[in-house]
């Protein structure tokens, strides 16, 4: 466990610094309590995996650390910004510059093309139609989707939708991938070549996280973090050091 | 507010809806053309019996020779009352009575010739105040006067028909016409605002009985009161009822002895009506104008709920709640604003159109929409689709991303 032993002079390194994080989610008048005291450090530039059994609470944390949602109690810094409290505004614009989203199901907006999927957070930065459109092309082909740039996502396979699923989230020049079970929706060959495309995002120095249930999956990436029953298993915060 | 690159992502998302567009757009279309065929069928119901009415003067009293039915003072009932010159001098003289005019009774239909033609027409003794009585809007020439009256002058002032058929192109003013054998001088032509009493010739009332041996007696006597409203003119008919009825020896309340009709009360109670049915109208309208509002809102409730995920996405990608407010409501006002437009035009042409294709009828009459209400009623059916569509666009602004992203 790093904990408070990091210096503060090392927060430079770091991407996300969570401290005791908690989240309970209200059902009627009960109370789930979800994450509870979540303690961890990602350095920039690394590439995690979070693993742990179905309803451990992995994608409440991947949600909060993409502030697509709250938690109750803690300190959460992303970059060395505290990110606590902030309006719906403001956590739009630290999502839009910080943080690009890969989702199992792709999430891909049904009636826009390829090509304007991906080009999407630009808009919301204000970028110009046809040079936001001439960068996510750019972005296609460097997946290898350049000639799929007009189609709709249901004229996509499952692997190529995530392809522009990734190029969307990179699009904006994200400093993190946050990627909920990227793979889940994959057969094993697709899922190695989006792994492999990860670990080449990776490489050029944004921090990627991943959730994932496949052993062979998070085995590709640096460190594996273990939740279980809302808390990180310390001693499976194994480093997988595979370079 | 103007900015290209929004109006791209709104078309281009409009484009690939399109059926949501189409419904969205139909109802709010749907909603003002109903609205403005409404409306103008109202003014033409308003419009037909304003015309009705404006065919004579709308404040007039009539009052007509008739015949008891109700016994009265030992006199049995079936007795003739006839109206007599001197009733119309006292009416005339009373100084609550502003125009006067009388009739003679009996036969009216003589045959008028010029030249070789010649017709059957209405021929109408009567006194000079008579062709403000009828509300007649134009005469060549001049209208029978006091000294027609007071020297038997063999003078006639005949409608626009009359003149064509009996003289054609030929000018008729200061020509003879023979009534019944006997020499008229044409000293007017006339023109009613209703067609069907300009096929007639008016000649003076004092001729008339000295000619066709109408002694004294009268048909009937019609005036305007000088206070025009329904309370006065009632009074004033039923005073100078009361002081015929006790002159000729029947009871007041016998309406067969002697005729009346008040045009002023007549007039009220139609208005009255009209008010109703405008009411009525405007009752319905703006019951459209909420069915509007509430279709509109409905389905901006199901945009919205359909767009759910895609709102998600949007914010995941770093949309701000006001650019998601934005792009709802923007779309919403174009496509209101556009539906509500060609909604609009399309009652308006139906209004135009379709009238010349249903037979005319004496209560339908020229339907129109004024097109200050048409326009306000359009603005406000947008604004309401606007706001109608602001409470969704809120909700969707305020829904956590992580909530709309979720897998149904
Ligand atoms: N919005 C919510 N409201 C109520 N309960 C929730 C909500 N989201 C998640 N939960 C509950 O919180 C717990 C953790 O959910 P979470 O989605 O984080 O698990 P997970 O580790 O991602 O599981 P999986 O591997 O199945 O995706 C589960 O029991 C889930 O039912
Ligand atoms: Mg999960």
């Amino acid at each position: 466990m790093f904990g408070r032993s990091i210096p503060g002079y090392l927060d430079l390194y770091l991407m996300i610094r969570l401290e005791n994080i908690h989240k309970s989610y209200l059902m009627g008048s009960n109370r789930l309590h979800v994450l509870k005291g979540i303690d961890l450090e990602i350095g920039k530039g690394e590439f995690v995996s979070i693993m742990g059994a179905s309803g451990s609470g992995k994608s409440t944390l991947l949600n909060i650390l993409g502030i697509l949602d709250a938690y109750d109690n803690g300190h959460y810094q992303l970059n060395g910004t505290t990110i606590k409290g902030l309006s719906e505004t403001k956590s739009a614009y630290y999502r839009n510059q910080y943080i690009g989203f890969v989702f199992q199901s792709f999430n891909l907006i049904p009636f826009k093309t390829a090509v304007e999927n991906v080009a999407l957070p630009l808009y919301y930065q204000g970028i110009k139609r046809r040079k936001r459109n001439k960068m996510a092309l750019d972005f296609l082909e460097r997946m290898g989707l350049k000639e799929w740039a007009a189609h709709t996502p249901r004229e996509l396979s499952g692997g190529q939708q995530q392809r522009v699923a990734i190029a969307r989230a990179l699009i904006a020049q994200p400093k993190i991938i946050l990627a909920d079970e990227p793979t889940g929706a994959l057969d094993s060959q697709t899922s190695k070549d989006v792994m492999a495309i990860l670990e080449e995002v990776n490489r050029s120095g944004i921090t990627v996280i991943i959730v994932t249930h496949e052993n062979d999956i998070a085995a590709m990436t640096q460190r594996v973090i273990r939740l279980n029953d809302g808390l990180i298993v310390p001693g499976h915060t194994e480093k997988v050091g595979r370079n | 507010m103007f900015d290209i690159d929004k109006w791209q992502e709104i078309f281009s998302t409009i484009r690939k809806n399109r059926l949501r567009t189409f419904l969205t757009a139909f109802s709010v279309a749907w909603g003002i053309f109903m609205l403005i065929i409404l409306l103008g069928a109202g003014k033409g119901l308003e419009n037909g019996v304003e015309q009705q009415f404006a065919q004579d003067a709308k404040n007039s009293v009539w009052l007509g020779s008739g015949m008891t039915s109700i016994p009265y003072k030992g006199h049995r009932p079936g007795r003739p009352i006839e109206l007599k010159l001197e009733d119309y001098e006292m009416i005339g003289a009373m100084p609550e009575v502003e125009h006067i005019t009388a009739s003679m009774r009996g036969r009216q239909q003589r045959t008028l010739s010029y030249k070789k033609e010649s017709g059957t027409y209405l021929t109408r003794p009567c006194m000079p105040d008579h062709w403000i009585l009828e509300n007649i809007q134009h005469i060549d020439g001049r209208f029978i006067n006091e000294n027609d009256i007071r020297e038997y002058r063999k003078v006639a002032v005949m409608g626009l028909p009359v003149r064509d058929a009996l003289f054609g192109k030929e000018e008729a003013l200061g020509k003879y016409i023979q009534v019944d054998g006997i020499p008229y001088k044409v000293i007017g032509v006339f023109d009613d605002v209703n067609e069907r009493d300009e096929n007639r010739i008016y000649i003076p009332l004092s001729t008339a009985q000295r000619a066709y041996n109408g002694q004294n007696k009268l048909g009937t006597i019609w005036f305007i009161p000088r206070n025009k409203d329904a309370r006065s003119s009632g009074l004033l008919m039923q005073q100078i009822k009361a002081r015929l009825a006790d002159k000729y020896q029947f009871d007041i309340k016998d309406e067969k002895a002697m005729w009346s009709w008040n045009a002023t009360e007549e007039y009220v109670r139609i208005m009255g009506v009209m008010t109703g049915i405008r009411v009525f109208v405007w009752i319905i309208g703006i019951g459209t104008i909420i069915a509007g509002i509430v279709g509109i809102s409905n389905i901006m409730m199901i945009v919205v709920k359909e767009r759910t995920k895609e709102i998600g996405i949007r914010k995941a990608m770093g949309a701000t709640p006001a650019s998601v407010v934005g792009m709802i409501l923007q779309e919403s006002v174009y496509i209101t604003t556009v539906a509500g437009y060609v909604g609009m035009v399309l009652g308006v042409l139906v209004l135009e159109t379709v009238p010349d294709y249903i037979p005319e009828s004496p209560f339908f009459r020229h339907p129109e929409v004024d097109f200050r209400v048409a326009i306000s009623a359009t603005l406000l059916l947008i604004f309401a689709g606007s706001l109608a569509g602001l409470v969704p666009a809120l909700n969707a602004a305020r829904i956590k991303p992580v909530v709309a992203l979720r897998d149904e």
